[in-house]
């Protein structure tokens, strides 16, 4: 693996054929190679998930983050974006999936794809990976720290986030959870319980909860960030999607 | 925690961002993960005027215990104001 890479901004159709802002980055060379759709984090579209969309990249995956806050700020920096989702009370669960099965489309179609396409997504985005896991057609997916699957959201969220793990029964592929056991949102007991649930569908998932580790661990740029839960993280990502992704 | 849980208000004023001074017409106030600061959590206000678009804002991020000295700071500051100034 020579790590060669190029990204770049493009142009995608995603949900009731918008045309959405997204970021891919792919490995150089004739493939084949497996995809991921990265979901961002509620932040937004910033350059610590592009970051991450690179180095999935890096490792032979092509790799496609659609900004879900394109029609909210067109043109925005991340943050004002956020900001501006945020006081609209977030991504609507609907537009989620037709964005997410937009991306997943557009990777599939690109040269070299093995056909194969994952998804990946980090605090709201966690919860958005298992939602577009069980509304698409897709070979794998992470969830890191997703929130409101099975519980209810604290009281003062909008009506828009409900918990989905009724959608479990049809998770279309392979799960792989990764959680702090200091998290909030999620708590341990809601990742111990959505575990129970897949387990009584037969429902393939592994779950890893890390001690000393809590929301956002694996953001590097936040004082969230734990070394050891991440490094562990990304080796349990890069088996995971060797397993399930690669050619 | 990543929460949408968000105090709204309408306000009056004026505020300086990026491109200088705007009117603002709301503030949202919520404790949740910085963009920027060096904590976990920090009390975010973002001023605002929604008409003039996302880059109308004027963001703070405050760690819990400097936003309760800045409440009681602004409280204290309209206290003192002579009489009939302040409505």
């Amino acid at each position: 693996m020579n790590e060669a890479l190029t990204a770049e901004t493009i142009s995608i159709t995603g949900h009731g054929g918008d045309e959405i802002e997204a970021y891919l980055a792919r490995p150089l060379g004739g493939g084949p190679f497996g995809s991921v759709v990265v979901i961002h984090h509620m932040p937004g579209y910033d350059s610590a998930t592009k970051e991450i969309a690179r180095k999935f990249a890096a490792r032979g995956y092509a790799a496609l983050m659609p900004n879900l806050y394109h029609r909210d700020a067109p043109g925005a920096s991340p943050d004002d974006a956020a900001a501006t989702a945020r006081a609209k009370g977030g991504v609507p669960d609907e537009r989620l999936v037709g964005d997410i099965g937009g991306a997943a489309g557009y990777l599939r179609a690109l040269e070299g794809s093995n056909g194969k396409v994952g998804v990946i997504g980090y605090c709201s985005g966690g919860r958005q990976s298992f939602l577009a896991a069980c509304s698409l057609r897709l070979d794998a997916a992470v969830d890191c720290y997703g929130a409101c699957i099975v519980n209810a959201p604290p009281q003062g969220m909008p009506l828009t986030l409900q918990p989905i793990v009724g959608l479990a029964k049809d998770l279309s592929c392979p799960l792989l959870g990764l959680f702090g056991a200091d998290d909030k949102f999620p708590p341990p007991q809601e990742t111990a319980e959505l575990s129970k649930v897949l387990d009584g569908l037969g429902k393939e998932h592994e779950f890893h909860t890390y001690d000393g580790a809590g929301h956002a661990f694996f953001s590097v740029n936040r004082t969230a960030y734990r070394v050891e839960a991440a490094n562990d993280g990304w080796e349990k990502i890069w088996d995971f999607y060797g397993r399930y992704l690669a050619s | 925690m990543c929460t949408y849980l968000t105090e709204k208000i309408e306000i009056a004023g004026s505020g300086k961002g990026a491109s200088g001074w705007f009117s603002l017409s709301d503030a949202t106030v919520y404790f949740d993960h910085p963009v920027h600061a060096m904590a976990e959590h920090t009390l975010n206000i973002d001023f605002v005027n929604p008409a003039k678009g996302p880059s109308a804002r004027v963001a703070v991020e405050l760690t819990a215990e400097s936003a309760r000295a800045l409440a009681t700071a602004i409280e204290a500051a309209l206290a003192s104001a002579p009489p009939g100034l302040v409505t």
